[in-house]
């Protein structure tokens, strides 16, 4: 904590992501995003958590350049951004060393390279003795490990998460949220997390933004105290308990 | 960093093994399959063959027998006669030249055309209705046209097993290259893949199980096309088609019987070459891509 800390203090006033003003509306007319503005820093793990709808997605998409913003701007380098998708989309006709392999591969790494920093991904997120599987035989928990070493492999230093566990079981999807607070300490990426769980909001993150339903505005924010690495146990702890009740308060008053 | 070998890998591993399960048994399980493919249809076979002799010698009089004659007449002069039997395989094989020309010159034909479709959406939007068009003309309004233009040789088989054949390569290709999830072309689309890498990686492999599909079909398609182009076309070569319309004219029903045979053999076996095509090249990865037929 203190190491990263630290850091996040040196580089103070060095976005990573920043959104200023942001607004979509969509040609259809519907308004999905509206005067959105926040930033995220080097060592800060943000999650925006809203209702289904609500323009959370919209505003990863635009960070990454697959949307344009009809106003306001933003500002991030696009070129090593990691972006985990909702679905693992992982490219069926390609073996788990393959699809971890893709980025580098399109990104005009050699072989060799490549083939090492696939092998470290997958290594890092457990998925060691399954590199030559298809995508066929992994569980719904697997493929998203593959899709998360998939980015590992650029060494993103902003990392989008497009609500990427949502498809999975509540004991899968602790284990990956485990796994990704435990990424975000060893890596040291700034993260963006879209979810509407609240409870992986909490745990894994250093700020919590409430989304109103569409069109999306921040409506609450909170700072989560706990240091890193979260234990499991700390769900049960009357302090998590009282965060989540706010957000989750937050998140009922932004529905009505 | 350390592993969390936790129940949710423990979960995962269970699920990758059971769903992994009946990829390991499968030699047996295709063994079982086997035995359960092969006596159905060899006892409906038998039935089919017991009728037949029923059909020859108890509804046909002995004057009107020649329209259908009994089986073992047919193995006897259709396929145990030797001169006979050149004759028919020489002419299948002239059959299956023209039918593998023509879906080769299909294949290039519908990949290419499939491809640029692919690329834009007004490309797709002006080339179809004329796709469906040549799909939708009768080959026998056409036939006097192709000997018109190309005379009644090997070459105008070749068209019409081409005409018969190219729709549903270009049609299955086609919704192959289109069938890529959106996911997966934001993926690319983020790490500023370009127009041939996209192609090249993502699209022609998402494409492949549609691809196999359209040409088991026109495989079938070709081997047709080259037949009905025998019937018209005669010159140069004698295609099996030109051999079934001259047994037929001299009502030599063991010999059309025969070369009838060998015909649908030819397209069985085209149809399960490719069948064995796909399960070669896809059969790893793709979900239901089954077995050989």
């Amino acid at each position: 904590m203190t190491e990263l800390a630290t850091e996040t203090d040196r580089r103070a006033g060095a976005d990573s992501l920043s959104f200023k003003g942001i607004g979509m509306i969509f040609p259809d007319g519907t308004e999905a995003v509206r005067d959105t503005s926040f930033t995220v820093a080097k060592g800060e793990f943000v999650t925006i958590v809203g209702p289904s709808g609500c323009g959370k997605s919209t505003l990863l998409k635009i960070a990454s350049g697959l949307l344009e913003a009809t106003s306001g701007e933003v500002m991030v380098d696009r070129d090593r951004l990691g972006y985990v998708f909702q679905d693992a989309t992982l490219l069926p006709w390609r073996t788990v060393l393959g699809n971890v392999e893709l980025l580098a591969e399109l990104h005009g790494f050699h072989r060799d390279e490549r083939r090492r920093l696939a092998l470290e991904a997958i290594d890092t997120v457990g998925l060691a003795g399954f590199a030559n599987h298809y995508p066929k035989s992994l569980s719904g928990g697997m493929k998203m490990r593959a899709s998360l070493a998939r980015t590992l492999t650029l060494k993103p230093p902003v990392f989008l998460f497009d609500e990427p566990f949502g498809a999975v079981d509540e004991i899968t999807r602790e284990h990956l949220n485990e796994e990704t607070q435990r990424l975000f300490q060893s890596e040291g990426f700034a993260g963006l997390f879209i979810t509407h769980s609240i409870s992986e909001a909490v745990f894994m993150s250093t700020r919590v933004l409430v989304m109103s339903a569409r069109p999306g505005r921040i409506v609450a924010e909170y700072e989560i105290p706990f240091s890193y690495p979260r234990s499991p146990e700390l769900r049960f702890d009357p302090e998590f308990a009282r965060l989540s009740g706010e957000v989750s308060h937050a998140l009922r008053g932004s529905h009505s | 960093m350390s592993i969390d070998t936790s129940t949710d890998d423990r979960s995962d591993l269970t699920e990758a093994e059971t769903t992994e399960a009946p990829t390991g048994a499968r030699p047996r399980a295709r063994g079982g399959i086997l035995s359960g493919n092969v006596i159905p249809p060899v006892i409906l076979g038998a039935f089919v063959v017991a009728g037949w002799y029923g059909i020859t010698y108890g509804l046909l009089d002995a004057r009107r027998r020649f329209l259908l004659k009994p089986p073992h007449e047919v193995i006897a002069q259709g396929f145990l006669d030797w001169s006979t039997f050149s004759e028919m395989l020489s002419g299948l094989w002239s059959s299956t030249q023209v039918a593998m020309i023509g879906l080769a010159i299909s294949i290039g034909i519908g990949f290419l055309f499939a491809t640029v479709m692919s690329q834009a959406k007004m490309i797709e939007r002006a080339v179809f209705p004329f796709m469906v068009t040549l799909q939708a003309i009768p080959i026998l309004a056409i036939v006097p046209l192709i000997s018109f233009w190309w005379g009644t040789g090997q070459r105008s088989r070749i068209i019409v097993c081409v005409i018969i054949s190219l729709f549903p390569i270009i049609v299955n290709t086609l919704f192959g290259l289109q069938s890529a999830e959106r996911g997966m072309h934001d993926l690319f689309t983020l790490h500023h893949a370009n127009r041939l890498t996209r192609l090249r990686k993502l699209m022609f492999p998402a494409a492949l199980p549609a691809i196999f599909a359209g040409l088991r079909i026109s495989a079938g398609l070709s081997v047709i096309g080259a037949i009905v182009g025998d019937f018209f076309f005669g010159r140069g070569d004698v295609g099996i088609g030109q051999l079934l319309r001259r047994y037929a004219n001299q009502l030599m029903g063991e010999e059309l019987l025969a070369a009838v045979i060998l015909s649908s053999a030819l397209g069985v076996t085209v149809f399960m070459t490719f069948g064995w095509l796909q399960t070669i090249a896809i059969g790893k990865w793709h979900e239901t891509s089954g077995g050989g037929a």
